[in-house]
């Protein structure tokens, strides 16, 4: 299953689920939350950290934070 | 609600939510930070005059997007919210939430709503909304969320006056809670709620999911939770869990339905294309260094105007004392010892002014967030992240409001990684230190023309520093075992234009709070080192006038004995006992008493290495300006040599040593208070002193 950092930049997709529990509840307080729409926006020079669009906003997490974030492409 | 005679208003909200901006316009200067009880967390509180008449006090609570907490500045907020007990529990809660990003703003309400505690809410920044085409049914969206709404635009002001006729109003409780956790727990909850005696639901469930972390709670109380979270299988994460989306599934629902964009653009935002440009793989680490050469320029180019002017204007104070006063030990403390002491706080107004001036502006505008965007991955290689950049930047104005900055990593490892090595960037209190050293000992040369041989120098003390931090941290990186996951998620705010107002405040803020936190210890120390110099045991010191006769030519005139006498009644004292003492152990640094008892008394802080030489070289008070002290340490001969003292090894193995030893009280004190306990700061100092005793050693051997 494809995850956030297999996102292209400007990709859209679709949160569906997380592979790390404790980690999801914090990403969800952040409006991650499955369903949601999010968008690859930046990604840091060297590679890592990256940039979402998420909930009306810009959130950036490390690629280790993102890979746990399951998603479908839109 | 009873009408109290004073009435306790907390605001809370996300970060970035314009809070801290709300929080000036509500309380102007009336404002002041301090601690809240127990814990290092700065509290800023301010005082209201409500249009009533009414006084309220107003606490600005570190911004938190949940009331689960993720760092030790957000677990404050809980704190006070969940302890009725507490001296800071509010009367009324003012949430400010950004009405251009409702939905996660609305979390952290919804939340607090359910602590049943009287509470507005503020939707600011509405004039983003506007411009976002985001229409909002206010009326519509306050029956929903069962809130009293107050739209605000803090850049502008307007609502401002709105809120605080509405504070003015008895608040209502909420009559129900907008989402019920019972469902979620009702036997752990029932149970909670019996046993502490308490009314809301939510405080109850509270209690069960955060009883490890609460304070207020005796162990027995945390144990008493745990028995029955056991029973009733209650697990901490997957209840969070099952929480948070129910509680967005009701929050999106009224969302969509009370807030419509009109007009849903497709092109980049203002923000988006800044973005492309600041974390460009080129122009991103150019812009960022460019601003960091600024505020490295600012500090010292700046700085040095305002710096001189405090310092000439307290020493003709501590002179004009010194004559008004009657002649007496009492003089000498007040002038040498105290007035001294304070002199050596004040002059960093200027430097710490400037650099807090710089960081919040850098805050305000948006960018930080993007700095540590780029710097993560980099600084990762060294057991760092990318938010201790700006605990690292600060730590060149002062190390004790840098380690201050670490509170917002969240991760443990990487905060006592960040506190560990900041004492090694080159702080302010070094300058002084260095500056007397260069022009005692390098020469006044040109490198390929061009470059200043003196600035280089500098410049090498500078990059020194920063690669003992980055190397130590490395270090760490691989002996320290993580308690916790390192994780980074943080939000990137839309760039905004800095307001001066908050600039302002800050500045004035983190000045006071220099002066009065850092400045007891430098005056106390101050007094000590005055008392140690001063007085001293044995024959010696006790008929130092009758040695100084014998030892001095029959024609010396008044003048002259009373300087020798100083000198060697210090030679004599406590201090210079220390410095003797201490001489075999630094004579292969190249060092002799007279640095010795200098290195002692920079140990409670590095700049107090200039007035301790001026002392024991017996420079009258009255001309204690550098090039006197210049002149006469040019002219010490070392008596084992006949050469000058101050050569070229000397100086620069005296740099080294200041570049990296841990000279500073009030730096420990910080770190003990940070890291709660003696272990790390007696580590830090051992360190920091071994790595300069070695580093000075090899550069005194490389140079002579």
């Amino acid at each position: 299953m494809r995850n956030l950092t297999h996102l292209k930049i400007n990709e859209r997709g679709t949160i569906k689920g997380f592979t790390d529990e404790v980690l999801s509840v914090k990403l969800m307080e952040m409006g991650c939350l499955p369903g949601t729409e999010v968008s690859l926006e930046l990604i840091a020079p060297l590679g890592d950290p990256i940039a979402i669009s998420v909930a009306g906003y810009q959130l950036s997490l490390r690629k280790q934070e993102a890979s746990s974030i399951l998603i479908e492409e839109a | 609600m009873s009408v109290k005679a004073n009435l306790r208003i907390a605001l809370v909200g996300n970060p970035n939510s314009g809070k801290t901006t709300l929080f000036n316009l509500l309380t102007g200067l009336n404002q002041r930070t301090g601690n809240f009880p127990g814990v290092t967390v700065d509290k800023k509180t301010g005082t209201l005059k409500l249009p009533n008449g009414q006084q309220a006090e107003v606490v600005d609570l570190p911004g938190t997007y949940s009331i689960y907490p993720k760092s030790l500045d957000e677990q404050i907020v809980q704190e006070v919210l969940l302890d009725t007990d507490h001296p800071q529990h509010p009367d009324a809660i003012v949430v400010v939430a950004d009405a251009s990003n409702l939905k996660r703003n609305l979390l952290l309400f919804t939340q607090i709503r359910d602590l049943n505690i009287p509470i507005v809410l503020v939707l600011n920044m509405i004039d983003v909304a506007d411009r976002r085409q985001l229409k909002i049914d206010l009326r519509s969206l306050s029956i929903d969320l069962g809130v009293k709404i107050i739209p605000t635009n803090s850049h502008s002001g307007a609502g401002i006056d709105t809120l605080k006729s509405a504070l003015c109003l008895s608040l209502v409780k909420p009559k129900k809670p907008f989402y019920q956790v019972r469902h979620l727990a009702e036997k752990t909850i029932d149970e909670v709620k019996f046993e502490f005696n308490l009314e809301e639901d939510y405080r109850a469930y509270q209690y069960a999911q955060q009883n490890g972390r609460l304070k207020f709670l005796s162990s027995e109380d945390k144990e008493k939770i745990e028995r029955i979270k056991k029973e009733n299988n209650f697990y901490n994460v997957p209840t969070q869990s099952q929480e948070t989306m129910g509680r967005y599934a009701l929050i999106s629902s009224i969302v969509n339905r009370n807030v419509k964009k009109t007009n849903p653009e497709k092109k980049l935002s203002v923000s988006q294309k800044i973005d492309k440009i600041t974390t460009h793989r080129v122009f991103g680490y150019l812009i960022f260094l460019t601003i960091l050469m600024l505020i490295f320029q600012a500090i010292f180019a700046w700085a040095e105007g305002p710096m001189d002017f405090i310092e000439g204007s307290i020493s003709s104070f501590g002179n004009w004392v010194k004559e008004v006063m009657p002649e007496g030990v009492l003089n000498d403390l007040i002038t040498d010892g105290v007035i001294a002491g304070l002199a050596g706080v004040l002059v960093f107004i200027p430097q710490i002014a400037i650099l807090f001036g710089f960081i919040s502006l850098l805050e305000e505008s948006g960018y930080m967030s993007r700095a540590v965007f780029l710097m993560d991955r980099l600084m990762r290689n060294f057991g760092l992240s990318g938010k201790s950049v700006v605990p690292l930047v600060s730590g060149m104005a002062c190390a004790i409001p840098a380690i201050m900055a670490t509170r917002n990593i969240e991760s443990w490892k990487d905060r006592l990684i960040t506190i560990f090595v900041t004492p090694f960037m080159s702080c302010s209190a070094r300058l002084p230190v260095y500056t007397l050293l260069i022009a005692l000992v390098v020469p006044e040369e040109y490198v390929f023309g061009i470059f200043n041989l003196k600035g280089l120098v500098l410049t090498g003390l500078y990059l020194l520093g920063f690669f003992a931090a980055i190397l130590s941290a490395w270090v760490m990186k691989f002996i320290l075992k993580a308690k916790h996951r390192s994780y980074f998620i943080m939000e990137l705010p839309g760039y905004k234009i800095p307001q001066w107002k908050n600039v302002g405040l800050t500045i004035y803020e983190k000045s006071r709070t220099f002066v009065f936190e850092a400045g007891k210890v430098i005056v106390a120390i101050s007094i000590i080192l005055w008392v140690l110099a001063s007085y001293g045991f044995g024959d010696k010191f006790n008929n130092a006038e009758q040695y100084v006769r014998q030892e001095l030519p029959a024609g010396a005139s008044e003048e002259e004995f009373q300087i020798a006498l100083g000198a060697y009644k210090l030679e004599h004292s406590m201090a210079g006992s220390f410095g003797k003492f201490i001489e075999p152990t630094i004579t292969p640094l190249g060092y002799d008493w007279k640095i010795g008892i200098a290195l002692i008394t920079s140990f409670a802080a590095r700049e107090v290495f200039v007035g301790t030489m001026s002392t024991i070289y017996s420079i009258g008070a009255e001309d204690d300006d550098e090039r006197t002290i210049k002149e006469k340490l040019s002219k010490e001969i070392n008596p084992k040599t006949g050469e000058p003292m101050y050569s070229m090894a000397v100086g620069l193995s005296l740099m080294v040593f200041y570049a990296f030893a841990m000279q500073c009280m009030s730096t420990l004190a910080i770190v003990y208070r940070e890291t709660k306990g003696w272990k790390w700061p007696i580590i830090q100092t051992v360190y920091m002193t071994a790595v300069a005793y070695l580093s000075a050693l090899a550069t005194y051997s490389f140079f002579s």
